[in-house]
């Protein structure tokens, strides 16, 4: 079995398919741990984890913080509104402060892509990406993972269908990276606004009509309709959007029979997804959130093994 | 490297069928029993046993499997985590005599941690621990309740135990070696 090396969780890109597979494995023990009686594990006690959220999540940042806890480990929310932020302190500033407090790990989702990567570089704690501008989401990336291994068992030449805005999805690009390198298809689907233009590139294939994109895929991931985003702009109206990249009740009979339907959430029921497909037998959607946590807890226990002498050289 | 063999195939078979005697001897309530094999070796010896115990009684005593990875206490020492296995243990524990099944006992610290693995499930009514070897050097005052060979080593000498279900062979053997080993 391949070991885990990194001191930080930056990027989908940056790993290997043997590292994604620890994660993998790895999330597999831990989420044992939440159906016992006793759901915590000392592993981590007597280390500080502090989560940095420049942008707002609730499931994301409760999620990690639910991990560490059942961890042992201490967990710290700095929510940016009530912060020094305000009164200008910049990025690495809030980080060195925090790094004083001798805490082990930063989680940080800030809407500036490579925000961790600076974060990294300027301090000894380890760094957990958690969504940074629309570059990746490592975590959401590992979980959706995660739950495909579970119910489908494997990877080799599985197609995947990923559906919605992905131009401005952190979720799609560490989707693609990490599906890819297990050696499923991916296809992205959506409007040509929503395309990024180089995504060939990255080894997804394009389609513009959900009915063929939905035809023979095991896994359907949905994305969400970013209101507070640009989408808003990149398509005319929401019911337009709804009425062609919707995974509605008339969707279904395209669908394969053991497909899979996913979404990051949080779901906007009637506009990318109906309310029977988000409820029915197909939807894994609330298996993923139970597997968030155990992947998270995955991912903070394998970093956290480096010495403090060895750590600085392994980024 | 210098090996010399300590237990034969026979003599493991043997000594398993001694210890599935004895628990039966020291334990009146069958009903109650339970064992949990630790991962790796552990795992085979604790199936042997409620075979052997099955055997001599013709009862089913539920077995589970322990992975102490979570519980050991040189985390902190190691430069990578190692690789964490499942516990499973789909019978309830309270108010059982649960039994721990490991191939090895030496410093005592994989039994510490696989007591405290154990509490996450529940409060068994007692524990006892069965070896196939004690080869001592304990650095926690923990004692097993059934050995299968007592074998006096010394710190630089590595004790292998091979199993037919996990290795290729059967037997225990004594290395000696000059490193230091692990303890767990």
């Amino acid at each position: 079995m391949h070991k885990w090396n990194r001191k930080h969780l930056l990027s989908i890109e940056e790993l290997s398919r043997e590292e994604i597979l620890t994660v993998l494995q790895t999330a597999e023990s831990f989420k044992d741990i939440s159906l016992r009686p006793i759901k915590k594990s000392p592993v981590l006690r007597g280390k500080t984890i502090v989560l940095l959220f420049y942008e707002p999540s609730t499931r994301t940042s409760n999620s990690f913080s639910l991990a560490a806890k059942r961890l042992s480990a201490d967990v710290v929310n700095i929510s940016v509104n009530a912060s020094s932020v305000q009164k200008g302190e910049s990025l690495i500033d809030t980080a060195k402060n925090i790094e004083a407090l001798k805490i082990h790990t930063i989680i940080i989702r800030h809407s500036r892509a490579g925000a961790p990567m600076i974060l990294a570089r300027h301090i000894d704690a380890s760094v957990i990406n958690a969504g940074d501008g629309y570059h990746e989401h490592p975590t959401q990336a590992l979980l959706d993972m995660f739950t495909i291994k579970q119910r489908k068992g494997f990877f080799e030449g599985l197609k995947v269908t990923i559906v919605g805005d992905i131009l401005h999805s952190r979720v799609a690009r560490s989707n693609i990276w990490g599906l890819s390198k297990l050696g499923a298809e991916v296809t992205v689907c959506g409007p040509p606004t929503m395309i990024p233009v180089d995504i060939e590139a990255m080894g997804a294939k394009v389609s513009y009509n959900l009915k063929e994109a939905v035809a023979d895929a095991d896994v359907v991931n949905l994305l969400r309709v970013q209101f507070e985003r640009e989408s808003g702009v990149l398509f005319p109206s929401v019911r337009e959007y709804a009425a062609m990249f919707s995974m509605d009740d008339e969707m279904e009979k395209y669908l394969k029979e053991d497909a899979l339907i996913m979404h990051p959430g949080p779901i906007n029921r009637g506009v990318e997804i109906s309310s029977r497909m988000a409820d029915g037998k197909r939807s894994v959607i609330l298996e993923q959130v139970t597997n968030g946590l155990a992947v998270r807890m995955a991912v903070l226990y394998l970093i956290s093994g480096e010495k403090e002498k060895t750590r600085k050289s392994s980024l | 490297m210098n090996e010399r063999s300590i237990m034969t195939e026979d003599e493991i078979k043997r000594a398993m069928m001694r210890i599935a005697h004895e628990i039966l001897e020291k334990n009146a309530e069958r009903e109650n029993l339970a064992l949990v094999g630790i991962r790796t070796r552990g795992v085979f010896l604790a199936q042997r046993l409620q075979e052997n115990i099955k055997g001599i009684e013709g009862i089913t005593v539920p077995m589970g499997i322990l992975d102490i990875t979570l519980h050991r206490d040189d985390l902190d020492q190691l430069p990578t985590m190692p690789i964490v296995g499942k516990t499973e243990i789909n019978f309830d524990i309270a108010d059982k005599i649960v039994i721990i099944v490991d191939d090895v006992l030496f410093s005592g610290r994989t039994v510490r941690a696989a007591l405290d693995e154990i509490i996450d499930f529940g409060r068994p009514k007692k524990i006892q621990l069965a070896v196939l070897v004690d080869r001592g050097h304990r650095e926690l005052p923990i004692k097993a309740d059934y050995v299968g060979k007592n074998i006096p080593t010394s710190l630089s000498e590595q004790v292998k135990v091979s199993l037919k279900e996990h290795d290729e062979e059967e037997g225990v053997k004594i290395l000696c070696t000059n490193g230091t080993e692990s303890t767990f």
